[in-house]
């Protein structure tokens, strides 16, 4: 029976460098946003909060579709790659990062959102009467407080990046060691016909879906007893 | 209305303790000038408070008492006004200053102690204390742990404390900050009667050991005249009475909310115990009361609360009646009480003032009006620890 080829390893390999650079950037990108929504009483948090969250809905082709025209030669993104001698973003690893990114957000901004949200004002109120400013408190009270909200966030960003195909498919396409992720990969390896190495990958992102999730759920579980204190 | 010479010798002997710790001149004030709206509710309020002490802020729910408190930490951002503490001036819209509230020397107990969950309570004490100046430290932590009683609870996690407990670590926590100022927003309202009563000693103590003003809000009279030196009554946003604890309890102005539960508060001086009835007299400016045997050393200060409502009047000594304290008065002042049927009437007993709530027939027939001599017969005295 064969097992995966060098080309395999090569997307399973791609796929998780993706995962872990997209996961790194989402992180830093949403918790920004993910504060200002679980904060601010402005107008605009129904309109940022709705935008977030497209992702969720959206055919993954739609998302692909506009990146593809916005990072081409003639799109806002693309001209502005292109004047900072970045070149051309799409079919490019740099363009599936930035594709993975605007698709999960949501999964990354939404746990950590409702994390913030479940801290409330007071632990806030508190660190300001002993002298913390906005920063401080970020570092020593809020991240620290938001921590289970921070481990959703990562595991879901990744996982769900991981999962990514139809995006990738519109701007990434399938170069081999550049674009090639699993799921398309797998994809490829149905139009061959080449059944056994499609389960080979689709059996192992099978396999490492459920672990993540059963880890994200088992976790849960675990801390419903320990309560907020 | 006359103020009670024993409120005036107690301010004095305050003083005279802050004048030997080298403490701020007397002119030390707080004056805070607010201006607060909300859908439904408005807080409007001009201030002048003394800079040291315990000032009680009381009222009922939706009094303003707690958005006062957080005006004055800075925790209200849609409050106007100015606010000055102790010679700092932390707000004045008029020249646009605004101190952020961690820039402010001020320490505030919430109501539920709100530690940190993630920190151990050694941690949580550390968090306020590290970020002041060393220099500017005026209480060190074993001070404070001491002074507190939580020795042994540095290593817990907040968890792990009883109510009674995270509030004492809160209260020590915010000592720690060295503060000009300790805000309390009702810090026994969440705890049951037991807890209450474990945690007032330490809340007198921290009073007599600290020379540290204490913005106190209460919605419970029994807390305000017990820790209280001055009070300020809120209703409805607005200041109804403001001063000296004494005289503003002997007050017979304030509006109906309070008379239901008028009454005086008196500093007594424990004078004599009567080991064979089980009583014991405590000496007051123009008077004495016997109250039930205390533990307490002669020569010490107790206070106590003699209720309107325990007060009747006679035109003479009554002999032959059950009660044993009956003290000679003059009536100041007869007002309207919070019900029709009834009246209060001001007394001066020698230079402490009383409050008896009668009937408005007995009025009559006593015919009753100032400068009038009559007898006093106080049915009760609440000590107040």
């Amino acid at each position: 029976m064969p097992s995966l080829t060098s080309a395999d390893w090569s997307a399973v390999r791609l796929t998780l460098e993706l995962a872990a650079v997209s996961t790194a950037i989402l992180l830093l990108v949403g918790t920004p946003i993910a504060w200002w929504l679980a904060r601010t009483g402005s107008r605009w948090k129904g309109v940022v909060g709705a935008v977030v969250a497209l992702p969720l809905v959206l055919p993954p082709t739609v998302i692909g579709f506009y990146l593809l025209v916005a990072m081409g030669p003639d799109g806002l993104l693309g001209r502005l790659t292109a004047a900072l001698g970045l070149g051309l973003l799409p079919f490019s690893f740099a363009g599936l990062v930035v594709g993975s990114v605007i698709y999960s957000l949501p999964f990354v901004v939404q746990p950590l959102a409702n994390a913030f949200e479940a801290i409330g004002r007071r632990p806030l109120e508190v660190a300001a009467t002993l002298r913390a400013g906005p920063v401080d408190t970020f570092f020593t009270v809020v991240l620290p407080l938001a921590r289970p909200g921070f481990v959703t966030a990562t595991i879901l960003g990744f996982a769900h990046t991981v999962g990514e195909f139809g995006v990738v498919l519109m701007i990434g396409g399938n170069i081999p060691d550049k674009t090639r992720v699993v799921s398309v990969a797998i994809y490829d390896h149905v139009e061959a016909l080449e059944y056994a190495q499609a389960h080979w990958l689709a059996g192992g992102m099978l396999a490492f879906s459920f672990v993540v999730l059963l880890v994200l759920y088992g976790r849960r579980r675990g801390n419903a007893g320990a309560g907020v204190g | 209305m006359t103020d009670d010479p024993l409120a005036g010798a107690s301010t004095a002997a305050t003083a005279a303790t802050g004048a030997a710790q080298g403490s701020p001149p007397p002119a030390a004030s707080i004056e805070a000038r607010f201006a607060v709206d909300y859908a439904g509710f408005r807080l409007d309020v001009d201030l002048r408070l003394p800079g040291r002490g315990v000032t009680a802020l009381f009222g009922h729910s939706g009094s303003g008492k707690t958005t006062l408190l957080r005006c004055v930490a800075g925790l209200e951002s849609a409050a106007r006004g100015r606010l000055v503490v102790n010679g700092e001036c932390w707000q004045d819209d008029a020249r646009g200053i605004l101190v952020p509230t961690h820039r402010r020397a001020l320490g505030y107990v919430f109501q539920e102690a709100s530690l940190f969950p993630h920190l151990s309570v050694r941690r949580n004490l550390e968090f306020g204390l590290r970020r002041i100046a060393a220099a500017a430290r005026r209480v060190q932590l074993e001070q404070a742990v001491a002074l507190l009683g939580i020795e042994a609870l540095l290593e817990r996690m907040p968890e792990r404390l009883s109510g009674g407990e995270r509030q004492r670590v809160g209260m020590a926590r915010a000592l720690l900050t060295s503060p000009r100022i300790l805000l309390m927003d009702e810090p026994l309202a969440a705890l049951d009667h037991k807890r209450k009563q474990e945690i007032l000693p330490y809340l007198e103590r921290l009073h007599d050991e600290l020379d540290i003003p204490v913005l106190y809000v209460s919605h419970s009279p029994d807390e305000v005249v017990r820790l209280a030196d001055h009070v300020v009554m809120l209703g409805g946003g607005k200041v109804m009475a403001a001063g000296e604890l004494h005289a503003t309890m002997a007050r017979l102005d304030l509006p109906t909310a309070f008379t239901e539960d008028a009454g005086v508060v008196v500093d007594g001086t424990v004078a004599a115990h009567d080991d064979h009835d089980h009583l014991t007299r405590l000496d007051f400016a123009g008077g004495a009361v016997w109250v039930q045997r205390q533990p307490v050393a002669l020569g010490r200060r107790l206070r106590f609360r003699i209720h309107a409502r325990d007060v009747s009047l006679a035109d003479h000594r009554v002999e032959g009646t059950s009660i044993l304290n009956l003290i000679e008065v003059t009536v100041t002042e007869v007002v309207g009480a919070d019900s029709p049927a009834h009246v209060l009437v001001g007394l001066d007993a020698g230079g402490t003032a009383l409050i008896a709530r009668i009937t408005r027939r007995s009025s009559a027939q006593l015919a009753l009006r100032p400068g009038r001599r009559m007898w006093a017969q106080i049915k009760s005295v609440a000590l107040l620890g």
